[in-house]
């Protein structure tokens, strides 16, 4: 019953199926190529670098509803991202050290008794930092499902208490586009101490293990991760898709418009603010808690502030106000810059100098950053809908 | 008769210019009443008062039977309790259709979960209908209100306003570049209104007021000039002097 009142509303939404379809066929195309369930044609690192990018797209979309809908210019969504990405990184690493712990006392003579694991796994983890002690905010790490939980309850918090300090004190504007600067700056800054309780500057490695799972190749790892993270993208879409075509989105987007009005017809500007930041936090953090167990490793560098104003030129280039704009920004873009960072690109001999590109590919993305604000302020979704519109008519 | 707002000797300084100076007057449960006043008079510095947008430095706006003061509410709560504005310029939102305006404008539930949970009814469809028919939009309904003319804008403004259903209505300007049979029937919709509500409006335009019928208020430099029918008001030398004296 259900289910067919889901797809008479799908059909009625022609560009969700299209996405929907397109994304399907994506990772059927790339699990058949891939080595781990395919022909071998994608590299296993290639699958993860994918299914990464299905992440970036997910926090794309969130970034897409807190800007491009509500107006909001956060420049701090990834501190969630990568708040959601400790938090079950915390449970990947602690719950692994243990089991490795656990097999080799099985050799010993005497069994070990509980704090002898606790100190062992202490001494694995945080030996880095000069410590054995598990520090307090790992008292459930060894609990799968209250990290879980986790992902969504600290990013969700931290988004409500930021959000509504600064919504309530009627922080807008280029303010709270540099507040969300300095909060993400501030965790870093602290994440980086060695007594913050996670290790540090080293941040949380060995992430790529699954615990119990050892048997089982990075392969078929990585095509697992791949597909959780398709689904995740599909069913984040929808729902944002959802949001924005409620009566929810009217009034998100009057908001975006004309925030006085909204006031004055009797609706809590503030409130439905702060809806829409904790929510797109928490989407922030889900995307995030897929992406590190596929990155491996995450440390305070990834809430340094350069990654969400990356964030924003993903949403601008693609096109804000568009979810497909956002999704195809953030592919696009990151898809690029992996691929001009890391060396594959072939360098430019210029006769008086080589163009090479892991240091110009910044100035292309700035020039094409500058060019897309003037010259298609809507961005690539925009000329998606030039296209199909004129086909329409 | 039962006074809907009382306003009570209300100050606000601006940076040591006295917008309002010690404001009072009533305003009655079905009235429609025109404010007028040369440029800085204090008109919209007095509705954006009432609704909450600015704090007087003194006095007391009360509202309803049991004497409501209103000056520790926000700008929603006021909106909520049933005051509607309606902005000098037409601020509609101009991204979203004629439908969706009157649908965000329509008397529900104002509070973020209760909106998640809004499912579209027959009810609220023929509410929006019925209203899009009164401001003459019923053919534009799916129309982005952004291609609307400047007067259907205005129109529109006043359909959100009447969705609201609020007992008080605050209209700035209304006849403000609108055409001569378009200022006609916003007169008529003007007079409809204030059958069962109180209807404030705040014109320059002395033709407009004429038409409207009603008791006016002229304001000077804060505070009440005169007050009563056109007529009256506009031999009062004080009010000649402010206005044609200069």
């Amino acid at each position: 019953m259900e289910n067919t009142i889901l797809i008479k509303h799908l059909l009625k939404h022609p560009s969700v199926m299209i996405f929907l379809g397109l994304l399907a066929g994506f990772t059927l195309l790339v699990v058949g190529l891939a080595e781990g369930a395919g022909i071998g044609l994608i590299s296993t690192s290639f699958v993860k670098t994918l299914g990464k990018t299905l992440c970036l797209c997910m926090i794309a979309i969130a970034m897409d509803l807190v800007w491009g809908f509500c107006g909001i210019l956060s420049l701090g969504h990834f501190a969630f991202f990568a708040l959601g990405g400790y938090m079950i990184g915390m449970w990947l690493m602690f719950a692994r050290t243990k089991l490795i712990v656990l097999e080799a006392a099985q050799n010993a003579v005497l069994p070990m008794t509980q704090s002898e694991v606790s100190q062992a796994v202490g001494t694995q983890i945080f030996g880095v930092v000069g410590g054995a002690e598990i520090p307090a905010i790992w008292t459930f790490a060894d609990n799968f499902w209250i990290q879980i939980a986790f992902v969504v309850l600290v990013p969700g918090l931290l988004a409500l208490i930021f959000g509504w300090l600064a919504f309530r004190a009627r922080v807008n504007g280029v303010y709270l586009s540099i507040l969300t600067q300095a909060m993400t700056l501030a965790l870093a800054l602290y994440l980086f101490q060695n007594d913050s309780g996670l290790r540090g500057n080293n941040g949380l490695s060995g992430l790529q293990n699954i615990p119990g799972f050892d048997a089982v190749s990075q392969a078929d790892i990585s095509i697992w991760f791949f597909i959780a993270s398709a689904g995740a993208l599909a069913l984040i879409y929808v729902l944002a898709y959802g949001l924005i075509s409620s009566k929810m989105g009217n009034i998100v987007r009057g908001i975006r418009d004309n925030e006085a009005r909204v006031r004055f017809l009797g609706y809590n500007v503030e409130s439905y603010k702060l809806f829409i930041f904790v929510l797109t936090a928490i989407i922030a953090a889900v995307a995030g808690a897929l992406y590190y167990p596929q990155a491996g490793i995450i440390n305070p560098a990834e809430l340094a502030p350069i990654a969400s104003i990356y964030l924003a030129v993903w949403v601008a280039i693609g096109g804000r106000g568009r979810l497909y704009g956002a999704v195809i920004g953030a592919a696009f873009v990151s898809l690029l810059s992996s691929y001009f960072t890391g060396g594959q690109a072939p360098d430019i001999s210029l006769g008086f100098g080589t163009l090479r590109w892991t240091e110009w590919w910044l100035v292309l993305l700035g020039l094409s950053f500058v060019g897309v604000t003037l010259y298609a302020p809507k961005g690539i979704g925009g000329l998606i809908d030039h296209l199909t519109r004129k086909r329409g008519v | 008769m039962a006074q809907l707002l009382h306003v009570d000797d209300i100050s606000v300084t601006f940076d040591g210019f006295r917008a309002i100076n010690g404001l009072s007057f009533d305003i009655g449960r079905a009235e429609l009443r025109a404010i007028i006043g040369p440029n800085g008079a204090g008109k919209t510095t007095f509705m954006d008062i009432v609704t909450g947008k600015t704090r007087p430095d003194s006095g007391d706006v009360r509202w309803g039977d049991k004497g409501v003061s209103l000056l520790r509410k926000s700008e929603s709560q006021i909106a909520q309790l049933g005051i509607g504005r309606k902005f000098q310029k037409p601020t509609v939102f101009e991204s979203q259709s004629v439908y969706d305006n009157l649908l965000m404008a329509l008397a529900n539930q104002r509070n973020p979960f209760s909106v998640l949970s809004y499912q579209r009814s027959i009810i609220d469809n023929d509410k929006i209908d019925a209203l899009a028919t009164q401001i003459n939009l019923s053919q534009q309904t799916q129309i982005l209100a952004g291609a609307l003319s400047h007067g259907q804008k205005q129109w529109l403004e006043i359909g959100m306003l009447l969705a609201q259903d609020p007992q008080l209505l605050l209209v700035d300007e209304p006849a403000a570049g609108m055409t001569a049979p378009e200022r006609a029937v916003t007169v008529k919709l003007l007079k409809e209104l204030a059958q069962t509500r109180a209807v404030v409006v705040v014109e320059h335009d002395m033709e407009f007021i004429r038409q409207l019928e009603c008791r006016i208020t002229v304001l000077h430099e804060g505070a009440v000039l005169a007050e009563g029918q056109i007529d009256f008001v506009m031999q009062n030398q004080e009010v000649i002097d402010v206005y044609l004296g200069r």
